[in-house]
């Protein structure tokens, strides 16, 4: 797959695809390899978060920054594989996985109460203080049965979201 | 034109032009709203959040407006593939250098005539802005017939009156053109460089026309007084505003600014739409040069476009100014059958403001303060 060429072959489209584990079909594929040939204006062969940041809805969302620092530089096999976990038929470990990751900023297999916090703080922003985000977060791990100290593993994160079940899908337009 | 890879947060003086965004954004509250008192779990489900930002990167309708749709290929058969050949050696062979011919033409005889009444008559203002004017509108009739040209103008002419601007939506430099032909319009427009920087400081500015430069940040304050003079002065040209202030690629409207609704004067819209089956008329200055766009049109087989004169309207009583707008933006919309999109235009150029970002965190933050309260 050339990166300044803007024709994928069956081949490409097939190498993709499994790549993704099949989450989206060829023709959602040849979908995205437009839109990625859009945003990936400087024919680099990746988006840069320039890029990204051009397109002013995503901008403007809270996790923008976070989400950029997985999804900055991919190729288009990578982006696709980055976008599985929003097709109708990723499976729900593959969201959760998703947001486990998203948390997990170290990439240490676990998420503790700091990376929590960070979270809330770009969901919040400065509408509220830093004390008030800890004391909720203290009081709702409580509740759950966490300790402040303890940190969360993925087993925990599907059983927090598990049920009743998450709802995180795009729909990719196919002409 | 514009270098992609450089954006800047815009000011905050781009915020006072916006109508709420909340309006027009997908619906569905973007953080979610927990029934019964918050737990770990509301706070750990990002997953609306995260599904706005897989939507946004999928598809948005910012970069829609300004995506060229060129015209489907027809010469994939047997037989219309030699019939397309044939088209493009008429097109490039025998209609291009005609069309050449007739526009060198045309500016020899405006030149031929322009300078010396611009000269000559320095002395007696009133009958050279009548001579000038009526040679623009010459030149861009030769224009206009250099691209066969050929504009359908519905409603009633405007006419020369004081107190009154006109607005349209813009696809290209060649707008100002196709409505120059009927009626000597004094524009409002981007600075540009080269050839037309040219013709902006000597033609242009002899009609009335005002710069301004998106780029410098004071500009704004200067631009709008430079209108509110020239909409007082009885004597100048009726003036032609672009609201959007940008090319937008005829499928849709950006935000109209609300600089050219708060003069105190009637609107008078103006639509114009093309007709794509001959030639795509969006100027996307990120691709193309307007030299280059023009050439484009010259080599095609026409340009064909719809003008709407539309009734003048007037600031109602208690109506903002970009109340006003946007109802002037829906007036020209519906007639040019384009879809209206929240986008100010000039965020081709810079990043959208934190206002945004920070609405929805203030609404997710009053959920989660609620939770401390129900103690």
């Amino acid at each position: 797959m050339g990166n300044s060429s803007s024709m994928l072959t069956q081949y490409d489209i097939e190498e993709v695809q499994g790549h993704c584990n099949h989450a989206f079909s060829q023709q959602e594929i040849v979908s995205l390899y437009q839109r990625f040939c859009q945003l990936d204006r400087s024919s680099g062969g990746f988006i840069s978060a320039d890029e990204f940041l051009s397109v002013p809805e995503f901008a403007v969302n809270p996790l923008a920054q976070r989400l950029l620092r997985t999804v900055d530089g991919l190729n288009f096999k990578e982006f696709v594989a980055f976008l599985s976990a929003f097709s109708p038929r990723a499976t729900l470990q593959q969201k959760i996985e998703f947001i486990f990751k998203l948390y997990d900023s170290g990439g240490k297999g676990s998420v503790s109460y700091k990376d929590i916090l960070d979270v809330l703080r770009d969901l919040t922003g400065h509408f509220i203080s830093e004390e008030q985000r800890e004391q909720v977060l203290k009081q709702v791990l409580e509740e759950a049965g966490y300790r402040k100290d303890s940190s969360l593993v993925f087993a925990d994160f599907v059983k927090i979201l598990g049920n009743p079940g998450l709802k995180m899908e795009v729909e990719v337009p196919v002409d | 034109m514009s270098d992609p890879g450089k954006l800047n947060t815009s000011s905050s003086e781009l915020d006072l032009d916006r109508p709420n965004i909340e309006d027009y954004l997908p619906s569905g509250t973007s953080i979610h709203e927990p029934h019964g008192q918050l737990r770990l779990r509301d706070l750990l489900d990002i997953s609306p959040t995260l599904t706005e930002a897989a939507g946004a990167i999928i598809d948005d309708s910012f970069t829609r407006c300004f995506k060229s749709n060129p015209p489907e290929p027809w010469n994939w058969n047997v037989y219309l593939f030699p019939l397309w050949c044939c088209g493009v050696v008429v097109r490039y062979g025998i209609l291009f250098p005609v069309r050449v011919i007739v526009l060198a033409i045309g500016w020899i005889i405006f030149l031929s005539a322009y300078i010396p009444v611009h000269v000559l008559l320095k002395g007696h203002d009133k009958l050279r802005k009548k001579i000038e004017r009526y040679l623009v509108e010459l030149i861009c009739s030769f224009f206009v017939a250099s691209w066969t040209g050929v504009v359908k103008y519905h409603g009633p002419r405007p006419s020369m009156r004081p107190k009154q601007v006109f607005v349209s939506n813009h696809t290209s430099m060649i707008d100002f053109i196709v409505l120059e032909q009927m009626t000597p319009f004094a524009v409002i427009m981007q600075k540009h460089p080269g050839w037309v920087g040219l013709l902006q400081s000597t033609i242009l500015d002899s009609l009335g026309c005002i710069w301004f430069n998106r780029s410098e940040a004071k500009d704004r304050e200067t631009v709008a007084k430079k209108l509110r003079d020239h909409v007082q002065g009885s004597d100048n040209n009726p003036l032609l505003i672009f609201p959007e202030g940008t090319c937008v690629n005829n499928h849709y409207t950006v935000m109209f600014k609300k600089g050219a609704f708060e003069l105190g004067c009637t609107v008078c819209p103006i639509a114009v739409k093309y007709n794509k089956i001959f030639v795509d008329a969006f100027w996307n200055s990120r691709k193309q040069s307007f030299t280059m766009h023009l050439l484009q049109l010259m080599t095609s087989w026409a340009v064909v476009c719809d003008v709407w004169y539309l009734e003048p309207q007037t600031l109602k009583p208690g109506e903002t100014a970009i109340e006003f707008a946007e109802r002037v933006r829906d007036i020209i919309s519906v007639r040019a059958g384009l879809k209206m999109v929240p986008w100010d235009g000039y965020l081709k150029y810079s990043r959208p403001s934190p206002k945004h970002r920070e609405q929805k965190q203030q609404s997710f933050a009053e959920t989660i303060l609620r939770r401390l309260e129900e103690q």
